[in-house]
């Protein structure tokens, strides 16, 4: 990465007096005019070396993306007999993963555990914020603290007790198991997030509601929901994707097969040494992104915007 | 003092027993509410907690027998651990119901003291509504914290002072005691063990470190440059960057994991074309390092370079023109402007990833499974971080007793890191002036 870093340092010097985006690009050449032709010349070269770093990181980004879709349609099954460009090219994985392997039940598993991880998470996330944000009550700064203690455990010093409770309330190898688990580990992080923006509301409008005779459950559902449809937005979609990424309390979780979610099955597709199926592996791999990324590519949106807007809150 | 006052009967008589005290100041239904609650523990939960709080302080004493042939089951040390500490919690609750009930009586008696009349149920349940309504929404929150979060904490917790692990205690079939701060000893103790954890802590502070770092620089570089008004195709430049962060981390980690294989992976393969010799990525231990830091760089760079992006497009743009009035060259304005702004801005995200790589396990455990692995350590490998060795130790090895001795280290330093930013943020600072 040294090449690249040094090469990024001579285009912060020559372009830094743009990074304020200034559509109008001649005003920053002007007090100096007679010097104009000479850092044109070096300008000029120096965005050369520019666009070659941006090409060459751009070839990087997408080529491990290219390179699994690309297998995905090889004939070969193993890792060594997959190309970039193969000679012909067949859809017979992803067919196979429908016969050789439950692929489609993974698929509905995983979709179930997480439109009710969504909702349950949702809904605990929002009252808890909704409660921390609006209320000032006993034990409310000691809660606030907790949750945020609370957060920063391993989930591994929780994951022997949380087995053997599931077991106990017989939630063990369930997806109800898996689904509460869950919603338990978004609370905190949710909380404090939606919190921030309850909190970003102007209080004069419950105020005023409140004055009009609008009880709390009346300001909570007919001006505070509505108010905070982004950041709900937000967290519905990231506990949504949740999900379909994890892969470890899953594995703790669900034992048999018929329960199995796609993270799962996949990881077991390619965690042999020899991988001879890794083919039908890329394939399920693409199965599964597609929809994440698109859904990812219109959350992200919200999470630059949200984020950006706790970074100017410090 | 005469024991004349209403409050101070009314709390007497709810102290020897729940409700008596709102009878006494005739708000019977209340009253009523609370004996129920009381008779309802004395019956059906009292005798649980006191066996299973001497279950948690003995963890059991007759383990599992043969007897002819057959299994005779003994006290299972780890289930009674886990009702001691649910039985605690509830014992906890009703303590707390307690006082409520004596403050009640209390406060009811002042008032008639002074003149006033009880509540009537009804007013009673409009003040419950419109007070308690904030712990009403937050009830859910608690109950399922209180099992899904602090009972498997105090359990992991409790789990480090005992001898908890494979091969000699390991219940059913034999039963677990308390230790007291043996783990702890042994920990930095002995050879192998304290070896261990010297090696990976080490390991982990570096790769928080460098992972995070790397991933700011770079992100930080491709911000400024995609944002500089001399670079065209913005859009184009920005959506392709986005893409890594975008496609689901566990697929990108694992197709990373075939592309970086040693013997058939693509990467040795253009290697060997191009006539140079292929690199051990996954095989030894320094380049498997590398492979960790160059994985998480292409996972990791996009998301900073959009935040930086959206500082770099807030910064007013009277401050660069004015800087360019007063003659300042274009590196000066980037050191003197747009760096302060930016690391201001992103300071406690730094922090955070800080904190989230040091608990990267999903990075670490797809790519390289911790390995290769160090036959000097104690179950692990030249790439694990304390929480891929916590994993290995719990689900592989059994060892609970270490994991979690690790585990309660590992939480005091990223506790405290996380407490430190939040604290550190106005957000914070300011909570209660938001009235």
């Amino acid at each position: 990465m040294k090449t690249s870093d040094t090469q990024g340092q001579a285009g912060i010097a020559a372009n830094a007096d743009g990074t304020g985006i200034a559509p109008d690009a001649g005003s920053n050449v002007s007090p100096a005019p007679k010097r104009k032709k000479h850092i044109d010349i070096r300008g000029r070269i120096v965005r050369f070396f520019i666009y070659i770093l941006l090409a060459v990181t751009a070839v990087t980004s997408i080529y491990p993306i290219l390179w699994i879709v690309m297998s995905s349609l090889n004939p070969g099954n193993a890792l060594y007999s997959s190309t970039l460009i193969p000679k012909r090219l067949t859809l017979v994985h992803y067919s196979e993963l429908f016969i050789k392997r439950d692929f489609g039940l993974w698929y509905m598993n995983t979709l179930k555990i997480a439109v009710l991880t969504m909702l349950l998470s949702v809904v605990l996330v929002i009252i808890t914020a909704y409660a921390l944000s609006q209320f000032r009550f006993k034990g409310r700064r000691f809660s606030l603290m907790t949750m945020l203690i609370l957060q920063a455990f391993p989930n591994f010093m929780s994951m022997i007790a949380i087995y053997l409770l599931l077991l106990q309330l017989n939630l063990l190898d369930s997806h109800y198991g898996l689904v509460l688990v869950y919603a338990g580990g978004a609370i905190p992080g949710g909380a404090w997030l939606v919190k921030g923006y309850f909190d970003g509301i102007p209080r004069s409008i419950p105020e005023a509601a409140k004055i009009d005779g609008a009880s709390s459950a009346t300001i909570f559902r007919k001006i505070m929901m509505p108010m905070s449809t982004p950041i709900l937005t937000f967290v519905a979609l990231s506990n949504f994707i949740a999900p379909w990424m994890d892969f470890i309390m899953a594995r703790l979780v669900l034992r048999s097969a018929a329960k199995k979610t796609l993270a799962i099955g996949l990881y077991e597709m390619v965690s042999g040494r020899m991988n001879t199926e890794f083919t039908m592996f890329a394939a399920g791999a693409v199965m599964v992104a597609v929809p994440i990324t698109v859904l990812f590519v219109f959350l992200q949106r919200f999470m630059i915007q949200g984020l950006a807007e706790g970074a100017s809150k410090t | 003092m005469c024991m004349n006052s209403h409050s101070k009967k009314a709390g007497l008589l709810s102290v020897i027993f729940m409700g008596l005290g709102q009878l006494y100041n005739r708000q019977y239904i209340k009253g009523g509410f609370f004996a129920l609650i009381e008779l309802g523990y004395i019956i059906f939960l009292a005798p649980y907690t006191v066996n299973s709080i001497r279950g948690l302080v003995t963890l059991g004493s007759t383990p599992q027998k043969m007897v002819k042939g057959r299994i005779i089951q003994g006290d299972h040390s780890i289930f009674l651990m886990v009702f001691g500490i649910i039985s605690l919690i509830v014992l906890f609750m009703f303590i707390v119901f307690y006082i409520i009930n004596v403050r009640d009586a209390m406060r009811v008696g002042k008032n008639r003291d002074n003149g006033l009349d009880s509540n009537s149920v009804i007013i009673s349940l409009r003040n419950l509504s419109e007070k308690g309504f904030p712990y009403i929404l937050l009830t859910p929150a608690v109950v399922f914290t209180l099992f899904l979060t602090v009972v498997p904490l105090t359990f992991g917790v409790m789990i480090a002072f005992t001898n908890y692990s494979s091969p000699n205690h390991l219940p059913p079939r034999s039963l677990v005691d308390w230790v007291g701060f043996q783990n702890f000893i042994n920990l930095f103790k002995l050879p192998s063990l304290g070896k261990t954890f010297a090696g990976v802590a080490l390991w982990t502070i570096s790769w928080a470190i460098l992972s995070t770092l790397s991933t700011f620089l770079v992100g930080l570089v491709f911000a400024v440059i995609i944002n500089a008004n001399k670079i065209a195709l913005k859009k184009f430049w920005r959506s392709i960057f986005i893409l890594p962060w975008a496609v689901p981390g566990f697929i990108s980690i694992l197709v990373m994991r075939n592309m970086f294989n040693g013997q058939f992976g693509p990467i040795n393969k253009y290697l060997t074309a191009i006539g140079m010799a292929p690199v051990p990525w996954l095989a030894e231990p320094m380049w498997a390092r590398i492979t960790c830091l160059l994985v998480n760089l292409w996972l990791g760079f996009p998301y900073y370079m959009a935040m930086m992006s959206g500082v770099l497009t807030g910064i007013p743009r009277d401050l660069y023109e004015a800087a360019s009035i007063e003659g300042a060259s274009a590196f000066q304005k980037f050191r003197k402007i747009t760096l302060p702004l930016v690391l201001f801005a992103t300071a406690p995200l730094v922090i955070n990833g800080f904190a989230y790589n040091f608990n990267n396990f999903t990075l670490i455990y797809l790519l390289t499974s911790g390995n290769p692995t160090n036959n000097e350590y104690f179950y692990a490998g030249n790439t694990d971080i304390l929480l891929s060795w916590l994993y290995k130790l719990t689900l592989e090895q059994n060892q609970f007793h270490m994991a979690a001795v690790v585990s309660i280290i590992v939480f005091v330093f990223i506790a405290s890191i996380s407490a430190f930013n939040y604290m550190n943020t106005k957000s914070f600072r300011e909570e209660d002036m938001v009235q």
